[in-house]
């Protein structure tokens, strides 16, 4: 593993996006893309939360999990439980329109596989603190880009007539599919390295 | 939904997650672990026995203690609950099978956040009686383990040539990449809501004709 910055960055980013490479955060990958405003909205917070479990996962690994290795996941959970609740605080706060557009999926960002596997991915690896950073910003980014191209996709879609036995879920499943596959692409970009 | 009132209705309860229910075919829950990991047939059923302990366990601990978990934490009371039985998952299958461990990565602890087991802890084992909790777990984790089966066998199947690591079509069969790689799983999975989707259309159509019939 190559540990320059810019690739850590660019594969969390692009070449292993969270979502349409290991198939993370698939909830509200198809929950809040209805929208293309909320989606973008929902990425940033989801960065946020990204950007918080990775510091605090650096910490937990360098002064608790060494102890008491059993407790890698429970305290990973909990640790992103309580981000997430801050920052709905923090939302609800400061743009209430904002907190109920969002809804449901808000508080469900604890569940977000993405920020788990982030986590548990940042101790395996053995990122140092900014490392961490870098990689969390990265997946959150890609995540954030997959989110709003999907959404953009699904509003074309959405007005333009498709056979009613494919509406929904199976649609977005498809549009989905042909994204991954596009994202493949950038498997070529780092073949070098 | 069927809310089951006495012991004859545990059935109802058990089977309703199998087929009319299905937590992936029907709510499209947990698909997150589920595309992730069936690019086999074997991998989809591994994945599948662990969720079920953990469905089952949680499930059976969280309806006993449903009278003590105070409202405002429950969640975060769940999902302790639900990280427990996967770090044992996660031990017993690193000691017994290091191979499929290896296979299945990171996606076993990621059990914790399959939205499936907390959407039952929530809507179901917090308001029921164990039995009938158990019931509803196992019904579930078999509707689960069916479609990640399912999906495992198809896409090993096209992608592979194969089943359970046997072949199927001899040399000359050219596999379909794409299926064991990650756009696969959308693309499957996206084939078989849209069968779902069409068997419940037709049998929508059935109706209306036969209401059409009756009314003339």
């Amino acid at each position: 593993m190559n540990n320059n910055l810019l690739w850590i960055f660019i594969s969390a980013c692009l070449v292993n996006n969270f979502t349409l490479y290991y198939f993370l955060g698939l909830c509200p990958f198809f929950g809040v893309s209805g929208r293309l405003k909320t989606a973008f909205r929902l990425g940033l917070a989801t960065i946020f939360v990204m950007v918080i479990t990775s510091l605090c996962a650096s910490f937990l690994n360098a002064f608790i999990l060494p102890h008491a290795p059993y407790l890698k996941l429970i305290s990973f959970i909990v640790v992103i439980a309580s981000t997430v609740q801050f920052v709905e605080m923090v939302i609800k706060k400061i743009s209430p329109a904002l907190f109920r557009a969002l809804g449901i999926f808000l508080p469900l960002i604890t569940t977000n596989c993405a920020i788990l596997y982030l986590a548990l991915t940042q101790v395996k690896q053995d990122y140092n603190v900014l490392e961490g950073l870098i990689f969390a910003v990265g997946a959150g980014v890609g995540f954030t880009i997959a989110l709003v191209l999907m959404a953009g996709i699904r509003e074309e879609a959405e007005i333009s007539t498709v056979p009613a036995v494919i509406k929904g879920t199976a649609l977005n499943m498809i549009i989905a599919g042909l994204l991954s596959l596009a994202f493949m692409g950038f498997a070529g970009l780092f073949s070098a390295a | 939904m069927n809310q089951a009132k006495h012991p004859s209705q545990l059935y109802a309860e058990f089977i309703k997650g199998i087929w009319k229910e299905n937590p992936v075919f029907v709510a499209v829950l947990g698909m997150c672990p589920m595309l992730a990991v069936t690019n086999s047939a074997i991998n989809g059923l591994a994945m599948g026995a662990a969720t079920t302990f953990v469905l089952v366990c949680s499930s059976l601990l969280v309806s006993s203690l449903r009278k003590f978990i105070p409202k405002q934490v429950r969640i975060t009371t769940y999902i302790i609950i639900i990280a427990s039985f996967v770090t044992i998952v996660d031990y017993v299958l690193k000691a017994a099978f290091p191979g499929t461990h290896k296979d299945l990565g990171a996606f076993i602890q990621l059990i914790v956040v399959n939205c499936l087991i907390l959407g039952r802890q929530e809507a179901f084992a917090s308001r029921n009686t164990p039995i009938k909790a158990l019931m509803d777990a196992l019904g579930m984790s078999i509707g689960f383990t069916f479609a990640l089966f399912c999906l495992g066998a198809t896409r090993e199947i096209l992608g592979n040539g194969s089943i359970f690591d046997i072949s199927l079509f001899g040399d000359n069969f050219e596999p379909w990449v794409i299926m064991i790689l990650p756009p696969g799983g959308f693309l499957m999975l996206g084939m078989i809501l849209l069968f779902f989707n069409w068997l419940q259309q037709r049998k929508q159509h059935k109706l209306q004709a036969r209401a059409r019939e009756v009314m003339s």
